[in-house]
């Protein structure tokens, strides 16, 4: 059987496609990896109108009761592995099965870029992380380094200097970007010592993360550390969708209405080439994307 | 036989949360212990699994790491 939508992702954009297509009585489901998606990961969020004041988790779980509020089908800890268009339908085929619909809706976001140094995969987990929100509170009073020199880093650089002892950021341009405010406040903090200018070679350590070795002013240096958090930007989760269109970074082109080159292929969000990266802004796409998509198929009947 | 769940986390993790009220939601009773304030908890955490990342869950003895729903759910029996 066909459905009328499939929505890939449960992040800001995907969620908020959700909620209007129950609102349109659309026969859909959901699939996705997550709940939530980025914005779980998020630590403070101050941008989001009608909370002056929110933690990721904290909006992700108020996005998530909104739409299960609905009874909607998530097929979750699932993923799209390939996109395919027959005729008049869209098939997704994830590692468990294939699924059709008139129309689909690709949310499915930006994951963490990896650094590509060795020592990254051999201490996954074990020191080296990619959620600070997640991981940070069991480095207390430990010193660790964070790697990246945007917002990213910076956020995770403001939530750690709360709980380590000693917190490096380790930059490879050479001045910090990212937003001033939390750049100044980083800046100024007597527990944060900025390394503008240094490339990571490797991480070490035996069991466990003990250090990063980097190169600054072409001299190679190790820095002790048990814990290493890796914020050096992202990528978009579009492989996938081989048969849509992107741009040099890999995100989805979209037009006003959320189309893709493909008839039927709609996308919202961070996967997609619009300018912005924000929760509301994914949010507000993914509503577009879902009456775009109602439009289409009520066109096609 | 009610089986002995403990799950290790932060106050912050996304899926901590979701682990445990998965658990909450399917009546099953768990320890809980917060990693980031309390260090030897973290070290027995560490011991058990071998790693760092949360949410662990530790099933009578087996070790779960992060919120494999589907693990966790054959384990238990939900
Ligand atoms: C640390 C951090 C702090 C931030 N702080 C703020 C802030 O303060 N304010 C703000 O407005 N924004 C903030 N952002 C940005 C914001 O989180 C994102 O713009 C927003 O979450 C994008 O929403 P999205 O739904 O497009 O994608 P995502 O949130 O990336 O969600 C993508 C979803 O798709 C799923 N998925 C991925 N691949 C597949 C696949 N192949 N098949 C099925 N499902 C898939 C994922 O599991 C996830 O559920 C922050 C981001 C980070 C990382």
């Amino acid at each position: 059987m066909a459905y009328d939508l499939i929505v890939i992702g449960a992040g800001p954009a995907g969620i908020t496609a959700a909620v209007y297509a129950a609102r349109k009585k659309m026969n859909f489901i959901v699939i996705t990896g997550d709940i939530g998606g980025q914005a779980a990961w998020s630590g403070d969020v101050e941008n989001y109108t009608g909370y002056q004041f929110v933690t990721g988790p904290e909006l992700a779980a108020k996005f998530e009761e909104h739409m299960r509020a609905y009874g909607i089908t998530v097929k979750e800890q699932e993923e799209a592995r390939e996109l395919i268009r027959d005729k008049a339908v869209i098939r997704v085929r994830t590692e468990r099965g294939e699924y059709e619909a008139r129309a689909v809706i690709i949310a499915s976001g930006k994951v963490s870029k990896e650094l590509g140094v060795p020592g990254e995969k051999e201490f996954k987990n074990k020191g080296l992380t990619y959620c600070a929100t997640c991981d940070g509170p069991l480095f207390s009073g430990k010193s660790v380094a964070i790697i990246g020199g945007g917002n990213s880093a910076l956020d995770a650089a403001l939530q750690l200097v709360k709980i380590a002892k000693k917190v490096y950021v380790i930059n490879n341009m050479p001045k910090l970007g990212g937003d001033h405010v939390m750049r100044e406040k980083i800046e100024s903090n007597p527990a944060v010592q900025v390394l503008n200018g240094a490339a990571v070679l490797a991480i070490t350590g035996e069991n466990m993360v003990a250090g990063i070795k980097v190169k600054r002013l072409d001299k190679e240096e190790m820095i002790p550390v048990e814990g290493i958090f890796v914020e050096i930007g992202l990528i978009p989760n579009s492989k996938f969708a081989g048969i849509i269109d992107k741009n040099k970074l890999g995100e989805i082109k979209i037009n006003s209405n959320n189309e893709t080159n493909v008839p039927g292929v709609f996308a919202a969000g961070d996967v997609t080439d619009v300018p912005e990266k924000q929760i509301i802004i994914a949010a507000g796409e993914g509503s577009k994307a879902t009456l775009g998509a109602f439009k289409y198929i009520s066109r096609m009947r | 036989m009610e089986k002995n769940v403990t799950v290790y986390s932060t106050p912050t993790c996304p899926f901590c949360i979701r682990a445990k009220q998965y658990l909450k939601d399917n009546n099953i009773k768990f320890a809980e212990h917060d990693v980031g304030s309390n260090p030897e908890k973290a070290q027995e955490m560490i011991k058990k699994s071998g790693q760092m990342g949360v949410p662990v869950v530790d099933i009578d003895g087996s070790i779960v790491i992060g919120f494999d729903k589907e693990k966790i759910g054959s384990m238990l029996g939900i």
